[in-house]
């Protein structure tokens, strides 16, 4: 407007303009209502989305209410028997609850050494443009529809294991988990690098002149500066891993057992999101089965809302991290 | 005035289905779909301008739904429980049963797996786990691993009621949640035992059951131990004539017949 030399201003309205300068007391108060109104309703728009995350937990809360008042929380996170069509059902998760978090956890064994080395080469070694090309390739990997990830699971990777590492079964653990991770590891690698390339030339430069060699630059200062960002691209992983649902009903093999030793990764486990998934159809409406469903629903609300806070936390603090470098 | 409008509207609604071009919604068991699929993909092409949908996750979803009026035929590969036909009759719902097809569940092991026969008590302590080993019952020295189907489908409840007699599964026991997807676990795991339909045998061994080997002849009489009744439910008897009448009595027709025997399913009328 400023710089436009044709605009000039006067007081009185140009003769066409509908409005005048001076408002009348009336006039004053509509256009203050009119704001007022404009502003609640795009306060309610925008308070939707927080109240419908507050009217998920408040339902699966009340709907898992009749099963932990009338039934055992002892049993449901310490027994390992989950036979909810049996006569009396038996419904302890502690299994259920260890695949899960078993899953998740080795997902990001695989998912996070490769996610950093990956987002490091991304952000440090290769030149823009061909970032510029592979960044959203990797990001494609996210698009992909979890089903497509679990037909491959389940036909290619699982004979696949069972023929070169002779599984009895090839849906398992393993598989489950290393699908996971590669879901998982867009998340990983774009968060990171995104931490990792925000730290700015200066930190790098400063490295570089006191004589230090790129990988003890990028080891030793790039790295430790960017670890809050890191920390919050793992995290972000290990959510996207745990709620996800299609790929271990598919992969895992859903038995309910905890795998026996701790470290055989090529035993079927079973997690929470699948034993919801599977069960929840045949659950009748107000059966003791239906609130242990939501018992588990809210156990994975519990869990992602946990590690939400965590990474938000840890990607606040690389903000300003990488405000300050 | 505007009360007689909202009547209106509201008779409209309640009627609607008439009004529109003629729907017919079924709902239920993922085994029965392929038979409703075929009769409803028949029914369409004789009848231009009916919509036939066909949903298939699950007998008690099947249940549920014509209980609740969002379905006019229930496809159910079990018969429905006293539970159920309570909720039906009180919310003034009269389930009615038409025996369409005969299914037989089919013990499938890997095609290089030696057995010839087991007895039901046999799969059921290896689905108790009380066998782990296909040399308990003269198999090859290779560990038993254990597909089920998942606990919220028909395949799932027969099986349990015909072989495990409401014995609980072992822990190590995988589930799998679609015939397609049990039959791809047996075929490509060289130690593996599975359940499926008639309909999901190739590239899979069928073991026969306590001497009966499952075939059309032997489930439709009901001398394979593991065979049952597939049936569809409607809401009382529908009315002579109707679009529903025709459905769920084409199964005694020839072209029924056919179509039931094309899904490998076992016509009842082949005594």
């Amino acid at each position: 407007m400023m710089n436009d030399g044709n605009v000039t201003l006067t007081l009185t309205p140009a003769a066409d303009s509908p409005r005048p300068l001076v408002l009348t007391p009336g006039q004053d108060l509509r256009g203050y209502l009119a704001a007022l109104l404009g502003r609640a309703f795009l306060f309610f728009l925008t308070f939707s989305s927080v109240l419908a995350v507050m009217l998920i937990l408040v339902f699966v809360v009340i709907r898992s209410l009749g099963f932990l008042s009338s039934s055992s929380l002892m049993e449901f996170l310490a027994s390992q028997s989950w036979r909810p069509t049996a006569d009396p059902p038996v419904f302890g998760a502690l299994a259920i609850i260890v695949g899960s978090l078993y899953v998740s956890l080795a997902a990001l064994v695989f998912a996070v050494p490769l996610g950093i080395l990956a987002a490091v080469f991304l952000s440090d070694m290769v030149s823009w443009k061909v970032r510029n090309v592979v960044k959203p390739i990797v990001e494609i990997l996210a698009a992909i529809p979890s089903v497509a990830y679990g037909f491959f699971a389940v036909l290619v990777l699982a004979p696949w294991l069972q023929r070169e590492f002779g599984f009895s079964t090839g849906t398992n653990a393993l598989n489950a988990s290393l699908i996971l991770a590669v879901m998982a590891l867009p998340t990983i690698i774009s968060v990171a690098e995104d931490s990792i390339s925000a730290l700015g030339r200066e930190l790098r430069e400063a490295s570089y002149s006191c004589g230090a060699t790129r990988m003890e630059t990028l080891l030793r200062v790039v790295i430790p500066a960017a670890h809050s960002g890191i920390i919050a691209a793992v995290v972000l992983g290990m959510m996207r891993a745990i709620g996800e649902t299609m790929v271990v009903w598919m992969a895992s093999g859903n038995a309910p057992q905890i795998p026996h030793p701790w470290w055989d990764l090529a035993q079927s486990v079973r997690t929470l999101t699948a034993t919801i998934a599977g069960e929840m159809g045949e659950a009748p409406e107000t059966s003791l089965h239906r609130g242990a469903l939501f018992a588990m629903g809210v156990l994975l609300l519990l869990m992602t809302l946990g590690m939400n806070i965590v990474s938000e936390y840890f990607l606040a603090r690389a903000k300003k991290a990488g405000g300050k470098a | 005035m505007r009360k007689a409008i909202l009547s209106a509207v509201l008779v409209a609604l309640a009627t609607g289905t008439v009004a529109r071009a003629e729907t017919l919604r079924i709902e239920g068991s993922s085994t029965v779909g392929p038979i409703a699929d075929a009769f409803a993909e028949y029914f369409k092409s004789v009848n231009p301008g009916l919509e036939i949908t066909v949903n298939k996750n699950g007998s008690g979803n099947g249940a549920t739904a014509l209980i609740e009026g969002r379905c006019d035929i229930a496809a159910m590969s079990r018969f429905m429980s006293p539970d159920e036909f309570a909720k039906a009759v009180a919310n003034k719902v009269y389930p009615v049963a038409w025996t369409i097809a005969m299914d037989g569940i089919c013990v499938v092991v890997h095609p290089s797996n030696p057995v010839k026969a087991l007895t039901s008590a046999q799969v059921r302590d290896i689905y108790m786990g009380k066998i782990t080993n296909w040399s308990q019952v003269g198999g090859s020295n290779t560990p038993i691993v254990v597909i089920s189907r998942d606990t919220s489908s028909g395949t799932y409840e027969t099986f349990e009621t015909l072989v495990m007699k409401k014995q609980p599964m072992a822990q190590g026991v995988e589930y799998v949640n679609a015939n397609p997807q049990a039959q791809a676990r047996v075929k490509t795991t060289a130690g593996a035992i599975g359940y499926v339909g008639l309909g999901f045998l190739e590239g899979v061994k069928v073991v026969p059951i306590d001497g009966v080997r499952p075939t059309k002849q032997t489930v439709a009489n009901g001398t394979y131990p593991l065979s049952r009744p597939l049936f569809l439910f409607t809401n009382g008897f529908p009315k002579l004539g109707s679009i529903p009448f025709k459905f769920v009595t084409f199964y005694l027709s020839e072209k029924g017949q056919e179509l039931v025997e094309a899904k490998d399913f076992v016509p009842v009328t082949n005594y």
